[in-house]
């Protein structure tokens, strides 16, 4: 949790000067501003009028989204305002949950997510995700970060091997461990399990790569290897990144988006969000006056 | 409350020490050799023999009146003391045991005679004496019991030697004789099964059978005179000697197994009895009845069908549980599936016997037997209990346990480590082989630890469908398909239960009891502990802590 901009409601005083916050009381519809910078670029994934219920409790309404391709986008939002939900849809591990209902749709490159005949695991694949809490497998480090290759059927060991190197050069972790491949995946310090786990995620070379709060369960100096690590590899990759630090919203990502519970208030280029936002919202957010 | 919970774990602890000390100490006991005593009673006879147990007992008022008035008084402080003497030699006095009080003895008339023998034998049990002569062919050899007895060490070895060839190539050697014939037969039913009894198949069959028997009765003829000639040469020796009350005896040296001079062994030759009588333990087959020799096929049926339950029980609950954790949703049906495992559990173990019998051993054993092993009817094969059939019955009767404890397992695979899984892209399937069981599989050898725990102690179910006192054949051997999972086998439960319950011989059989009870408990500790290897090397490699 970002030290900086604790969790409130915003009192009664403050009503006056949040529009948006109103209506969502009075439960009207919120248009969400998008500079006009961000609505030229290519998307790679279009989020239309996602809404998304689990069991009885709206948890996101109406979202649209544009996600530019490349670069890294960032959500940002006080706790429950729905990213991390958000960002499940977007693989669809949201379906493994009983009770999910969704409405709206979710298109990657053109093509809908949600449509009767999309192959979940098929899509999945053209997914990396890294979560919260580093989640290595019980396994060897190699198997870990080949592991999405090897569900797909790749037995070649050359190119296993290959990709693995690949991957761990990427992830900035190859000179600490390529000695010790064949050793646990346990074994290794937070920082570096989580490194292995962004190694494994674009390991199969994915369109778009999810992430969770990467950091917020590792110290300052962990954070800034892989924050050099987003910024590196989001040459090649679209990275959605979820982030409740707004300073490394601000450092590493190029478009960033505000949602307040369950609704997106605002989306535009970080520098744009950070210092000359639109909303009234917005601005308390980032400068850490919510509530 | 820290004693109150500390006192808890005592009590628990004292019970389970005092359970295996007292069996320790009885089971080790029993092959210790003790001294052999000659007492002279009042009444003129003398008893003479190895004194098992010691009783103090208040005689009643009629025996009192019979007795001393001064023994009476001492009687009356202090309890009356009698003793069991194993006095053996069966064929001359009819009993086994003899019970002698302290009252009964004359006055300085016991010792321990240093030239005792205590004879165990094939048959007849053990019979005590005092050496009179060696013959060989009839002529005494030699008539003192230095000489004697030099003269037994030097014939009863190359004896023994040839008894085990002797009896190997009845064994073996006829019985693969027999093999062939039963074989030969079975080829003549079935031709006259498929074909009709006058076909030509089954003319050929016939004849095929009768050239097999001519050849047999050949082959038997040169392996009954082998062992006639080796039964000849070993009923040359003898050993005469003369009983307590005076009756001479003669023992030929075929049928000793083992004997030795009680009071004249020192501490190391006794250890050397001690030590002979354990590997016998071990490694015969069981004599008289169950209550002397060995328990080797006892030990090799519980062992096989322990590893076949094991076989059955892991996979099917396995299963079973990933099912009911990860596809089932969760409702009502699910919860009703938990209830009727857990229930399993609590069904008395004799039933699972009735069931498997009916079951396994009828309804399916007696399909099989009608399509397969027609040719053998009316003797069932497998529509009779075996080893298959009651490694079945106990694998259901630990399944429960089995399921409780993968279920457990797999619940305490992180979720997140799943949520890693599929978001790599793989399928529910391909999670489960390659993260969770392999996550879960310390939780699934606990299981399997408790299921062999439980299956290799139960002996109810057994009893009906498989477990016999004296099986003529082990279920694992050197004749093809090698593993026979119809034949019936010895398994170490029953056998104890057997001993305490169904023997002639009830007091020599009741130090055997702790014995195979010791040893038991020593299986399945070895087993165990060879699981919880396996265990521990799994946990080391996966970096888990749970279970």
């Amino acid at each position: 949790m970002d030290p900086a901009s604790p969790v409130s409601v915003p009192g009664p005083d403050r009503e006056a000067s949040s529009p948006a916050i109103e209506a969502i009381r009075r439960g009207e519809p919120v248009a969400s501003v998008v500079h006009e910078r961000v609505a030229g670029e290519d998307p790679i994934l279009q989020i239309q009028d996602f809404s998304l219920h689990y069991g009885p409790t709206q948890a996101l309404h109406g979202v649209s989204l544009a996600i530019p391709r490349r670069g890294v986008t960032a959500l940002i939002g006080p706790s429950g305002c729905g990213k991390s939900t958000l960002l499940r849809s977007v693989n669809r591990l949201n379906d493994l949950i009983d009770g999910v209902r969704i409405k709206g749709r979710m298109l990657l490159n053109g093509r809908s997510i949600y449509a009767p005949d999309v192959d979940v695991i098929d899509l999945r694949k053209r997914m990396g995700m890294v979560f919260q809490k580093s989640n290595p497998f019980p396994m060897s480090i190699f198997e870990n970060v080949v592991y999405s290759l090897r569900i797909d059927g790749v037995r070649n060991r050359g190119v296993l091997a290959e990709a693995c190197e690949r991957a761990l050069r990427a992830a900035a972790l190859w000179d600490e461990v390529k000695d010790r491949l064949r050793g646990s995946a346990l074994r290794l310090s937070g920082g570096q399990q989580q490194r292995l786990c962004i190694a494994r995620a674009i390991a199969a070379d994915p369109e778009v790569l999810l992430m969770d709060e990467p950091c917020s369960a590792l110290d300052p100096a962990a954070t800034s290897r892989i924050e050099e690590l987003i910024a590196r590899i989001s040459e090649r990759y679209t990275v959605l990144i979820v982030t409740h630090n707004m300073q490394q919203a601000a450092r590493v990502s190029r478009y960033t988006a505000f949602l307040y519970l369950g609704r997106v208030i605002e989306f535009g280029p970080t520098e744009d969000i950070f210092q000359r936002p639109t909303v009234p919202e917005t601005e308390q957010y980032v400068t850490g006056h919510f509530g | 409350m820290v004693w109150l919970t500390g006192g808890g774990l005592v009590v628990c602890l004292g019970m389970i020490l005092g359970l295996s000390a007292l069996i320790l100490y009885q089971g080790l006991a029993t092959f210790w050799p003790g001294p052999v005593v000659r007492i002279r009673t009042i009444d003129g006879g003398t008893i003479m023999g190895e004194a098992t147990r010691t009783e103090r007992y208040r005689p009643t008022s009629d025996q009192l009146a019979e007795m001393d008035p001064q023994e009476a008084q001492r009687i009356a402080r202090d309890r009356a003391r009698r003793r069991l003497i194993r006095t053996g030699n069966f064929e001359l006095t009819g009993v086994h045991f003899t019970w002698v009080d302290d009252s009964q003895v004359a006055p300085g008339a016991e010792d321990r005679p240093a030239w005792a023998l205590v004879f165990e034998r094939l048959a007849w049990g053990r019979f005590y004496g005092l050496p009179k002569a060696f013959t060989i062919d009839g002529q005494s050899q030699a008539e003192d019991p230095e000489r004697i007895w030099a003269m037994f060490k030097e014939y009863h070895g190359p004896v023994r030697q040839r008894w085990r060839v002797r009896r190997r190539l009845e064994r073996r050697d006829i019985g693969r004789i027999n093999h062939r014939l039963e074989r030969a037969r079975l080829a003549v039913r079935r031709a006259e099964l498929d074909s009709g009894e006058d076909s030509s198949q089954a003319e050929s069959a016939r004849e095929r059978e009768h050239e097999v028997q001519r050849r047999a009765r050949a082959e038997a003829e040169r392996i009954r005179a082998r062992i006639d000639e080796l039964d000849a040469e070993n009923a040359r020796y003898a050993i005469v000697v003369e009983t307590a009350d005076g009756r001479e005896q003669s023992l030929a040296l075929g049928d000793i197994v083992r004997a030795y001079p009680p009071n004249r062994l020192s501490t190391a030759q006794r250890l050397g009895v001690y030590l002979s009588r354990w590997w016998e333990f071990l490694r015969d087959d069981p004599r008289e009845a169950n209550s002397e020799g060995g328990v080797f096929p006892a030990i090799f049926g519980t062992v096989v069908m322990t590893l076949l339950m094991s076989l059955a029980v892991v996979p099917f609950g396995v299963l079973a549980a990933l099912y009911l954790r990860e596809y089932a949703k969760a409702g009502l049906v699910v919860t009703i599936v938990r209830i009727a495992i857990n229930n399993l559990a609590g069904v008395p173990s004799i039933v699972f016997g009735v069931f498997g019998l009916g079951f396994f051993c009828y309804i399916i054993g007696g399909t099989i037997d009608s399509v397969f092993f027609k040719a053998s009817l009316p003797s069932p094969t497998f529509g009779a209990g075996g080893v298959l059939w009651a490694s079945l019955t106990l694998a259901l009767l630990t399944l429960p346990v089995v399921i409780v404890a993968t279920e457990e397992a797999l619940a305490a695979v992180p979720g997140s480590m799943r949520q890693g899984s599929f978001a790599c892209g793989a399928t529910r399937w391909q999670t489960i082989h390659r993260i969770v069981l392999p996550r879960a599989m310390p939780g699934i050898m606990t299981g399997l630890i408790l299921a062999m725990a439980r299956g290799a102690g139960e002996v109810a179910p057994l009893m009906l469908v498989g477990a016999v006192k004296l099986a003529p054949e082990l279920p694992v051997d050197g004749v093809v398909p090698f593993v026979h999972l119809q034949r019936s086998f010895m398994h170490l439960g029953f056998h104890i239960f057997d001993l305490g319950f169904q023997s002639q011989n009830s007091e020599a059989a009741k130090p055997m009891v702790f014995t195979t009870t010791l040893l038991l408990i020593t299986i399945i500790v070895l087993l165990n502990l060879a699981a919880i290897a396996v265990r521990a090397r799994l946990k080391r490699r996966l970096g888990t802590a749970q279970f």
